[in-house]
């Protein structure tokens, strides 16, 4: 120990699969072990992976909700005060506010609105930005995205035990496992 | 879970070679096959044809700000808009563009919907066409309003006599639905790449310590920096992946009424007005049908080329894909028909004499010319597609489309010029005439197009490639190519 670097705090293990098949049955294994602290990495998203992981419904849909509530309300609600209650404008004897007229406009800000909630709700949702990650610093594990599929569980597991998840992994056809430092 | 249920012994045989469909990726390629030939586009060298192209595009683009200056500087005069034709060209162009971006976001939207998995090979570079053609679209009533230094007012902020915009207009309303549309794409499009780049991020990391020169090490480097930096640090997370897909569908959701609204606010422009020839209900779902089957035309006029530029790419965008965006053609193409005949079958029997006058003078008065024009193409030339060999080649194709984004101009140009030129009363009749000033413009524009075109064929993935190992057998991980031991 006569550097720094040599402190190695483990951040996870790492073991890496070949096919999706392997990888879903993989995880149905770990679920069913009881980790808590892992995910699966793909390079797209594997239909029924979130059953294996035993993930539920994804909670975006209420940041889509609400922003497109805001978006719609508030358009109203724009249009009424200014062009009704801020300053009238008569326009060919048509009423100054009236919901059918104003709907376009209130309609437009409802998606739009609504699709910021939902950009911004999945990146809320996924901790993202995040452009520190150890697993991002291992290279054999850039081919996270391109034909390689990762099971990772963090050292925070309570359940993390890195000689029994190498052996667990091997059970399971992994054919690299490596430890990933912080 | 478990699959052990399932009897091994279950024989399941093929359907028969007639019901066979066209595999989306043909070959049977790998995964990994998939994100490098993708990706090769981006890593390879500058190829010479895209430097010409560019230097060509980037060229003609210049005419844009030098059009838009002369124009600013002197007055909307330089247009050749007078009474009684205050819209023009401007106006025509304005409504193409935006038209040509509809097929981006069905294609994105729509079709993501309907569950038709061939879109994931074109997706990509339709919604970076949608973009590009908003942003050429919105040049033009930016410019057109007269005074552009007035241009703020069209925002919801009081003016200088505290004074609001007044909500009722349909020009507001285009105002707010065009931001909206270009803002939506902007983050689909974006939303979409994002584990994209997060490949290209990993690939140029692979590649770094194979580097010998400095300056391919330094353009590594920024590639890195730039790939990871709009890739937020994606890791192909299965959480990530839940929330992102759920979010994708919500999108495709939201986009749906998005793209339909928008050029139903844009006829509005023409049908809330009271003028013959404008003032017909069946503008906006002509208007859509119309933008989707010109739209659908421009997609194909970039993507037959680049199919033949690129090695590889025949794979993945293939005949079959061809094919279907034919069919769509013939349908919208012949919808948008249906509407040209229901229209002038409208102002024969709606008995107003204005009408009808608004309509015989648009296929027999001075613009005939651009009537029959709008006819040939937008109505004969696509019925070629019911022939299978006319679907099925590529070339054939191209030069159809060709046609069908000159017929969709000039459908636009029927629309505003002949319902203008003649007033109600002879004194005020007109011919209108474009102006080489509205030609530059125009022309330019293709070179603003084109440029950005050419800068996302190079710098960002062409084709959605974890969308697109999405749908190949291999992703499935109940097929055998997927791993599957049963």
């Amino acid at each position: 120990m006569n550097s720094i670097d040599e402190y190695k705090i483990p951040y996870g293990i790492m073991a890496e699969f070949e096919n999706a098949a392997d990888t879903m049955h993989a995880a149905e294994k770990i679920r069913d072990e009881g980790y808590t602290i892992w995910d699966v990495h793909s390079p797209f998203p594997v239909h029924g992976m979130d059953d294996a992981m035993g993930l539920g419904n994804s909670n975006v849909g209420w940041f889509t909700f609400f922003g497109g509530l805001l978006g719609f309300t508030g358009g109203m609600i724009m249009i009424w005060y200014m062009n009704s209650f801020d300053y009238d404008i008569p326009v060919g004897g048509k009423p100054n506010f009236s919901p059918l007229g104003n709907f376009p406009v209130a309609y437009e800000l409802t998606i739009l609105l609504g699709a910021f909630g939902t950009l911004f709700g999945m990146f809320f949702l996924n901790k993202l930005p995040r452009h520190h990650n150890p697993l991002l610093k291992n290279l054999r594990f850039a081919d996270a995205t391109h034909d390689k599929f990762y099971i990772v569980i963090e050292a925070e597991d309570p359940k993390y035990e890195e000689e029994n998840l190498r052996s667990l992994f091997k059970d399971l056809d992994s054919n690299y496992i490596e430890v990933v430092n912080e | 879970m478990s699959h052990s249920t399932v009897p091994s012994s279950i024989k399941v045989s093929p359907p028969p070679v007639e019901l066979e469909r066209a595999p989306l990726v043909e070959n049977n390629r790998s995964l990994g096959w998939i994100s490098d030939t993708v990706a090769n586009i981006i890593e390879q060298k500058t190829p010479l044809w895209w430097k010409v192209l560019f230097a060509v595009s980037s060229t003609t683009a210049i005419l844009v700000p030098v059009g838009l200056i002369y124009l600013v500087t002197t007055g909307v005069g330089v247009w050749g808009l007078n009474n009684p034709v205050a819209w023009g060209w401007a106006i025509v162009n304005f409504v193409w563009w935006i038209g040509i971006g509809h097929a981006g976001t069905l294609i994105s939207a729509i079709l993501c919907l309907l569950r038709q998995k061939w879109r994931t090979s074109i997706n990509r570079a339709s919604e970076a066409m949608t973009i590009f053609a908003v942003m050429c679209a919105g040049i033009f009533p930016a410019v057109h309003v007269g005074r552009v230094w007035f241009a703020w007012w069209l925002f919801p902020i009081p003016n200088a006599n505290a004074i609001w915009p007044q909500f009722r207009s349909p020009l507001l309303w285009d105002v707010f639905a065009v931001s909206t549309y270009f803002t939506v794409s902007l983050l689909f499009w974006y939303m979409g790449l994002i584990p994209d780049l997060a490949t290209m991020r990993d690939r140029f990391r692979k590649n770094a310590s194979k580097l010998v020169k400095p300056f391919s090490k330094i353009t590594n480097k920024l590639a890195q920096f730039m790939y990871g930096l709009f890739s937020v640090g994606w890791t192909g997370s299965n959480r990530h992946w839940r929330n992102y897909e759920k979010a994708y569908l919500l999108l495709a959701g939201l986009s749906t009424p998005l793209v339909l609204s928008v050029h139903s606010i844009v006829s509005f422009d023409f049908a809330v007005s009271q003028l013959p020839g404008w003032h017909t209900t069946i503008f906006p779902p002509y208007f859509v049908a119309g933008a989707v089957f010109g739209g659908f035309a421009m997609v194909m006029t970039l993507m037959i080329p680049l199919v033949s530029l690129y090695k590889g790419l025949e794979e993945l965008i293939t005949i079959r894909h061809l094919e279907v965006m034919s069919k769509i053609i013939l349908v919208t193409g012949s919808i948008v028909g249906y509407a040209y005949g229901m229209e002038f079958f409208i102002a024969y029997y709606g008995g107003n004499p204005y009408e009808l006058y608004a309509f015989k003078n648009r296929a027999f008065g001075d613009y005939a010319w651009s009537y029959w024009w709008m006819i040939s193409c937008n109505v004969i030339s696509p019925q070629f597609f019911w022939f299978k060999w006319c679907r099925t080649n590529p070339w054939f194709i191209w030069i159809v489309c060709g046609f069908v984004n000159i017929g969709m101009w000039m459908e636009r140009f029927v629309i505003v010029v002949t319902s203008l030129h003649n007033d109600f009363m002879p004194a005020n009749w007109g011919y209108y005439s474009p102006t080489w000033v509205d030609m530059m413009t125009y022309f330019g524009t293709f070179g603003f197009f084109m440029t950005l075109f050419l800068l996302f064929v190079r710098f960002l993935p062409l084709i959605a490639i974890a969308e697109l190992k999405g749908v190949t057998p291999q992703a499935d991980p109940h097929h055998p190519l997927g791993g599957a031991k049963h």
